[in-house]
This record gives C-alpha cells, structure tokens and sequence, in this order.
C-alpha cells in the first residue's frame, strides 16, 4: 500500500491503548461525545431497537394473517400494528441505517478525516432522532395510528382515530436529524477530503453516501411540510388535502410521493455503496466501471425525483401525466441495471475470498436483481394497475428494502464489525446464518409475488372470502420465522464477539482503503497524521494492470506520483 | 385449475385480460432470465475465481465501454418494449367505448353501493354484470379514498372522495369473482367487498327485470337483522353488556331497571319505544347517547322487534345479526346459479369458520347484499 499514512503503532499489547471506546468509559462521556464513531454506535444501539420492534410487529402480521379470519387481533389493532411495522422500519430503520452508522462510523476514516465536519450537529442529529423516535414510541403506546404509514389524506387527517398527530410530530422531528447526518456528510466529503483523495479516488460507498445526503436534504423538507399540512388539517380543520373542507386528495399523494419515493433511494443508495466496497475488497479488484458505478448513482439521486407519479396511476392523475412517469420510471431502472453488471464483472478474474461480508453481497446481487426486475411490472402502467397495492407490491418492496438494504447493512455490519469494536466474530456461523436470510427470505416473500397476482390487496387483515389465498400466506409465515431466526443469531455471536471474541487487525479481510490503515478499533482522532493518497481507489498489490485504457490512467497516475495534487478536484 | 385447488394467476375473465396475461407473461420470463443470468455468472465466478484456486487472472479488466454501452442499451430497449405494451394496455383501459353501459358506484365505510342507470335498480357489495356488453363504472366516494379491484377482470381505480373517476370493463366469462376494496379506508377495510356476477345477457336481463331482487322472501326477522345491521345498532348493543349499552340479547322478557328507579318487563312495545324515543326509559347503568331513531317507518321497526325478540331469552347468541344477514347472502344468487371458482364455500360469508371471526358485528355501513331489499 502506497499511501504515506504510518497510522499503525506498534504497541506491543494494545491492552492499555487509547482508543476511541475506552476514551472515557462514563455514560457522561458517551452522551456528550462529538467523535463521529461514538455517534455511530449510538444510532446503532438505537436503530437496532427500532429494528426490533418493528421485528415483532412483522411477526405479528405474520401470525396474523395465517388463518383467512385472523388468529390474535381484531381488524383495529391490526391496522394499528402494520402501520406501527411500516413507521418503526421506514422511518426510525430504513433511513437512519446505513448512513447515521456506517456513514457516521466509516465516511471520515474512509476520506482520511479526524471527524465530520459538524461534530457537535451530528450529536444533535442523534438527539433528535432520538426525540422522534420517543414521540413515535408514545403514539405506540397511547394506542396507535392506524393510517398506515403512508397517512393518505383525507382518512389520516379527518377519520383516523389514532395518535396520528404525535406520530407525525415524531416523523417530522425525525426527519431533522436526516437532513443534519446529509448536511455533515456534504460538507464532509467536499471540504475534508485528505491529501491526495480526489473524487475519483473517492470509495464507492463515499459516493453512495454523497448521493443519499442530496436526497435527504431536497426530499426530506417536502415529507415534512406535508405530514406537517396532514397536521395542520387534523387539529385546525383548514382545508387544505380533505373535499369535505375544499381541499384535495390527490394533492396529498403527490407530495407525499415526491418524497417518498426518492425516500427508497435514501434508504438503497447507501446499500449500493455498500455492495461496491464489498464487492471490490473482497474480490481484490477495482469495481469494473468505477465511473459508471459512480455516475449511475448520480443519475439515480437525479432521476428519482421524476417517478414519484408511478405510485398513481390508478388513482385519478391525468391519463397523459402517468405515461410520463412510466417512461422515466423505466429510464430510472437502467442504472441499476449498470450498478449490477458491474458489479458482476468486477467478479470476474478476481481474487474472491468467501467470507460473510462477502456473502451478504453476493445474496444481495440476486434478491436486488429480482426486486428491481419487479419494478417493471409496476412501472409499466397496464400491468400497475391490477398489481398495485397488492401483495405483488409487497412483495417488491420488501426484496428492495430488505433484499436490498438489509443485507447491506448485515453485509456493512460484519465487514466494519471489526473495526468498530476490535473484535473478530465467527466466520463459519456468519456464512451460514448469511445463507440463512437469503432462503428464509426467499421463502417469505416469493410466495407474496403470486398472491398478489392472485390479487390479495395489501393491509387486508381477513380474507376468509378468499380462502384460495391461505396456502401462500401460511408459506410466506413459515419464511418469516425463518428470516426471524436468522436475524437473532447475529445478534447472539455479535454479542458474544463484544466480550470474547478474537482480537481484530488492523485490516483483518486484508481491504484496501483508509479506514484499514489505522488502528482496529480506530484512536478518538482516527489517525496520528492526516494521511496522503498517492493511490488509485482499491488498488490492489499484487495485481497486473494490463489493460490498455487502465494503463494509461496509471499512467498519468504515475506522473502525479510523489507529488499528490488535487487536480482532479472541483 | 379445475380440480387442482392451488391457484397460481386470477381467472381471466375481461377483455383486458388477455392482453393484460400477455404483458405479465413477458415481464416474468425477463425478470426469470436475467435473474437467472446474473445469479449463474456470480456463482460461476465466486466459484471459479475463489482464492487459492490456480486460474488465469491475467490481464483483468476494469473498464470496457462496448461492455457497458451493450448493458445499457439492451435493458433500455427491453424496458421501452414493455413501457410502450403497457402504455397501449392502459390507454385502452381509460378509454371507454361510447356504448357503454353505465353504472353508478359510491364507496364508503365500509360498502360499496351500486345503481344501475337505464333500469335504476341498485345494488350493495355485489356488482351484476352482462357478459359481452362494455360497462362504465363511475364513482364517487363518500368519505374516504376507496380503490374498486376486480382481480379477474384486472381492473382497479381510485374512488376519491369530491371528484368523479371512471373505469370500464367487458366480462368475457360468466361467473362470480371478487370484488375488493383496495385501498386502505379503515377499521373494517379488509371486509370492505363482495362479488361481482358476470351473467349472460339473457339472465342480467332477468335480474333486471326482477328489480335485481334476487332474494329470497324474507321473513321480518332476517329483514329486522339487516335493518338492525344498515342502521348500525351492533355497534353498540353487542352480544353483551358493553360500557355504551346493554345487550338486547334475551332481552325480550326481562324485567328493566331505569335511571329514574321505575321499572318494566320489556315488551314489544317497549322495544318499538326505546327505538323512537330512546330517552323515556334509560336502563340504569347508562346515558342518554343513543340517537333518536324516528326516521325508521313502522315497517321496519316490526321488523327490528321481530329480529330482537329472535335474539332469544337466553344470552346465548341465538342468531348473530352477521350470520342472520349472511343467511340471504347465500340466497343471494337465486336466480343465478353461478358458483365461485375455488371453493362452493367462498361465497357464503355464513359459513361457521369464514363468517366474521369471533362472530363480530358488521358496524355501520357495511351492509350485507340482502339490505338492498330494505334500501329500495
């Protein structure tokens, strides 16, 4: 490796080493703490919560819908409890997940800074997380919302019996602690980049997160003002999205969805550049198309503003207005479709170590290759119309939000693991419970494809009228217990890892990045001096750069060697 | 799928169908081929190219333009192949022909209500149709937003609250099919439903004919069940004493206490008097909230009495008013001997295991097909 970073000190036995764990032990210390990384495993403590209440609002759905005439709960309560699993995940999961963690933990190491740019705002991103995570948490326990968590007005706003106001209070609260994590992330990777580290030299996961904060701050205000509108309708009555009070309907939807679908970039984005670091590190290779991978993430934030009318076609918009929104729903599709060939190229010729993050990715290339492919069906507008707000919908959703992202932030948890806490976790179990959600997925979700084709609607808690759906229901059930068991055993060997596990190299998967270069885990400043990057982005030793169009860039690579400028950096 | 109850796919039964199967068809084998594709090429290298396995990796590549413009491209055309099909498809469908037949649709919580325009006969949670002739349904909601979806028919759209919308349909297959609400409206959403009946021509002419009135006589008790059920008394008289209001349940017979310490043993007279003037005798224990139910003609309260008085003199729920209504549900297709595609039991809502668990009320609104008779 050829960057200059002389990180690594050589302490005999790191018992006593500083570190950014033990750099006051207080809860004091951790409460008030402006170190990036320390943030980092605050949300991942928080988030993991909310990951588990929303689990086990899953797993009552699941139960639920087993017997056509519901097993636990009359129709209010399941209503409450499929709009508490769609808050808790989309809003206190799904979009906090892999940024406020791994973006928070691994963005500043990653360009070769000692933090973000904004300590002190990326603290009060967690408090305010927090905050609406609390308010949401009260609207749970003072009886619920039953609106779903899409809040279509005028049922949200004038018939909704629920908490809904304290939920969107929390959901609006909330939604300011995205927009602090997108801000520091922006002017953390324009102005804090190290030495040497020009934007093409920028790990993918870099860019993904670049992209995901431009999101976060265009879309973030909309969903915002919109629920804050919903709100404003319930306790005032100003008209504003309800007939009843001269206002209208469908307006609502289209602000919602204006959010609400780059929403699902917000939360696959960082998973993206996720699978690229992975993908590369593991396979000892530059991603294939380093510049398409990187572009087409661009061309996602930028094109996932355009679609949102494709989650509308059947609901009232001009005939004229859909096409539109189907045309570009299919262009939006095409980098995806690039990000996955790449990827599936960089694996050729390479030098593929197995190991569970490894895994992780490889499940994701297939789940999200199914999940986009089903896209399809819903952004072509005469197949939409039968298929939308079915179970097929679900179905999608799911292999993009939990195919997709979830298995990156598995595939992010098990490669950062070690440097976050220092320790190694049992490979071989972690291979195998990776292989454990890919199948226990599968079987939970592929099932909801047919019946939803069948035509089972979503957010249905009987269906004794159709009992010809109970067979695929009673499959997709058995899956979720499945995927629930393989959701519990990270949680036990991480566990286990914390106290007992192994202690972690610096670079213990032998990646390549900045983030290795320095101690596992990392000091309270990262690095002892700022490295310089005289390096290509996962530029392997050991491997032959013979082909003709990457000799030349190393070439002029070489010719910057030694004297590391930022010629490449706007 | 006769014979193999296992269903894959909805039955094909409009005009948009085929075409419809057609696009579907096409999106699964793309979705199946390239999944296929890329899951074969990861494991063939992640296999192949694993560490420590002695392969030539010489002259690895890391950009390739042809390559990427091939995969660029190629998807993008596919997509616009099948963006145009479903551009055409959907088109058709919001386009209805100017001989369609029209009928009138208000959705609310939670029923569907329908009228059919040349003849007026009207129609809840059922939907009656021809086969062969093109039907235009507009609709309005009444409160909340509702989607009408007919799986078979594979047709769905909005059903907005202030504002028209529109969907048509010819039914090429006589039969009974579901009819669900799509979109979320609440606390008894899933229940928000019926059947839709693709009958021929002659048999729709029939039905028409008849007044749509393909019930069966009914005696004053199941028409008391589901004037007792349209006008919401379930919601609050339950099959027990609830903080709201007593149970009618075994009422008949019983000697009542009232607020003001008087007492009387309940007659029919009692009960046609707690309907129009609720608040002359409050039974001891609750308020004066129920509304005044003087807008209900004699008729009916004969039959809402009938019904109470059926409830039995045990509290043992002799007749639930759900089942009690379901029971003309099943009648419901007298004079249309369609049957439901899976099971002969589907279409029977009284049906001990598929009747509404824990034998639960139907609240206001949600009306059972026989209410149509009171309605009218």
């Amino acid at each position: 490796m050829s960057s200059i970073a002389g990180n690594i000190t050589d302490l005999p036995e790191d018992q006593e080493r500083k570190h950014y764990l033990n750099d006051g032990t207080s809860l004091k210390s951790w409460l008030t703490t402006g170190d990036h990384k320390r943030i980092a495993i605050l949300y991942l403590i928080s988030i993991s919560f909310f990951f588990l209440l929303g689990g086990i609002f899953a797993s009552m759905i699941r139960i639920e819908l087993t017997s056509p005439s519901g097993v636990l709960m009359e129709s209010e309560t399941y209503n409450k409890i499929f709009s508490g699993h769609g808050i808790v995940m989309i809003f206190l999961f799904l979009v906090p997940s892999i940024p406020a963690v791994f973006g928070n933990f691994a963005l500043p190491l990653m360009i070769g800074a000692r933090d973000l740019a904004f300590p002190r705002l990326n603290l009060l991103s967690w408090y305010t997380y927090m905050l609406g995570g609390l308010l949401i948490l009260t609207g749970l326990i003072l009886g619920g919302t039953d609106s779903g968590w899409t809040f279509y007005a005028p049922y949200s706003s004038m018939y909704s019996h629920g908490t809904v106001a304290l939920t969107l209070t929390g959901i609006f609260v909330a939604g300011f602690s995205s927009i602090f994590t997108g801000i520091n992330f922006i002017v953390t990777v324009h102005k804090m980049r190290a030495p040497g580290m020009t934007w093409f030299r920028l790990p993918l996961f870099v860019w993904a997160m670049y992209a995901t904060s431009v999101i976060i701050i265009l879309g973030t205000p909309v969903v915002a003002i919109t629920l804050a509108l919903i709100m404003v309708e319930r306790v005032t009555g100003i008209g504003i999205f309800s007939p009843e009070l001269g206002g209208d309907p469908v307006l609502f939807q289209h602000m919602f969805w204006f959010y609400s679908h780059p929403a699902v970039y917000i939360m696959i984005l960082p998973s993206f550049g996720v699978i690229s670091e992975l993908i590369a590190n593991f396979s000892r290779k530059r991603v294939f198309g380093y510049h398409f991978v990187a572009f087409s993430t661009l061309a996602i934030a930028g094109l996932g503003f355009l679609v949102w009318g494709h989650h509308m076609f059947v609901s009232s918009q001009s005939m004229y207005q859909s096409v539109v929104f189907s045309l570009i729903s299919f262009l939006v599709a095409v980098p995806s479709a690039i990000k996955i060939f790449n990827w599936t190229a960089t694996l050729y010729k390479g030098n593929i170590r197995l190991q569970t993050p490894m895994i992780y990715a490889l499940c994701f290339l297939g789940l999200f290759t199914i999940g986009g492919l089903t896209g399809l069906f819903l952004a072509s507008m005469g197949t939409d119309v039968h298929l939308t707000a079915t179970y097929f919908v679900v179905a999608h959703f799911h292999y993009v939000m939990v195919g997709g992202a979830l298995t990156g932030f598995l595939g992010a948890l098990h490669y950062w693991w070690p440097k976050m806490t220092g320790r190694m976790y049992p490979d071989g179990i972690g291979k195998v419970n990776a292989l454990l959600v890919f199948i226990g997925f599968t079987l939970t979700f592929m099932p909801q494809f047919i019946v939803g084709y069948m035509g089972m609607p979503r957010r249905y808690h009987y269906y004794y009228f159709a009992p010809e759906f109970q067979p695929y229901h009673i499959a997709s059930s058995l899956g979720a217990s499945v995927l629930a068991l393989s959701f519990v055993i990270p949680g036990i060997y991480l566990t286990w890892s914390l106290f007992k596990g192994p202690k972690a190299s610096a670079n213990p998967w032998g990646a390549h990045g900045l983030e290795w270069e320095t101690t596992s885990p990392p000091d309270s400043h990262n690095f002892h001096h700022i490295p310089v990057v005289t390096d290509e982005v996962y530029d392997f030793p050991g491997v032959e750069y013979a082909h003709p169009s990457h000799g030349k860039k190393k070439k002029k690579a070489k010719d910057a060697e030694g004297a590391p400028t930022s010629k490449e950096t706007h | 799928m006769n014979g193999f109850n296992f269903p894959m796919s909805p039955d094909s039964a409009s005009n948009f169908a085929g075409e419809y199967d057609a696009i579907f068809a096409v999106l699964t084998i793309l979705t199946i081929v390239f999944t296929l594709l890329v899951a074969g090429l990861v494991i063939f290298f992640a296999f192949r190219y694993r560490e420590g396995t002695k392969v030539d990796r010489s002259r690895p590549i890391y950009e390739h333009l042809p390559l990427e413009l091939t995969w660029t491209i190629i998807p993008l055309l596919l997509g616009l192949v099948v963006f145009f099909a479903g551009a055409h498809l959907f088109v058709r469908m919001r386009t209805p022909p100017k001989d369609a037949m029209d009928i009138y649709v208000v959705g609310k919580q939670w029923m569907w209500h329908a009228q059919h325009a040349p003849s007026g006969v009207r129609e809840n949670n059922s939907l009656h149709v021809p086969v062969g002739k093109p039907v235009r349904l507009t609709m309005i909601s009444q409160d909340v937003i509702h989607a009408f979806f007919i799986p078979e028919f594979r047709i769905q759209y909005h059903v907005v609250p202030g504002r028209y919308t529109t969907q048509w349909f010819t039914a090429t297959k006589a039969g009974v099919y579901h009819l669900f609400c799509n979109m979320y409206c609440g606390t008894q959403h899933s229940e928000m439903g019926g059947y839709v009946y693709a009958m021929e021509p002659q048999d729709y002419a029939k039905w028409l004919a008849e007044g749509g009135n393909d019930v069966k006589p009914m005696s004053p008790e199941q028409r008391g069940a589901a004037a007792y059920n349209r006008l919401g008394c379930g919601n609050c008289h339950t099959d027990k004493d609830t903080e709201r209001a007593p149970t009618l349940y075994g009422l008949m017979g019983k000697t009542r206490k009232f607020t003001d310490g008087s007492s009387l043993v309940a007659d029919e007279d009692y009960i046609r008097k707690s309907i129009v003037d609720p608040y002359a005798h409050i039974t001891a224990g609750y308020q004066n909230t129920m509304s005044v139910y003087n807008t209900v003609d004699e008729e009916e309260i004969l039959n809402l009495v009938a019904y109470i008085k059926s409830l039995g003199t045990s509290s043992e729920p002799k007749a639930n008013p759900t089942l009690a209504a379901g029971k003309g549900l099943q009648t419901s297709g007298a004079n249309y001997t369609g049957k439901p595609r899976f099971t002969d039991g589907a279409i029977t809502y009284d049906h001990p295991k598929m009747a509404g668990p824990h034998g639960r009320n139907l609240a206001v609104g949600a009306i059972s097909s026989e209410e149509k008779e009171a309605n009218r």
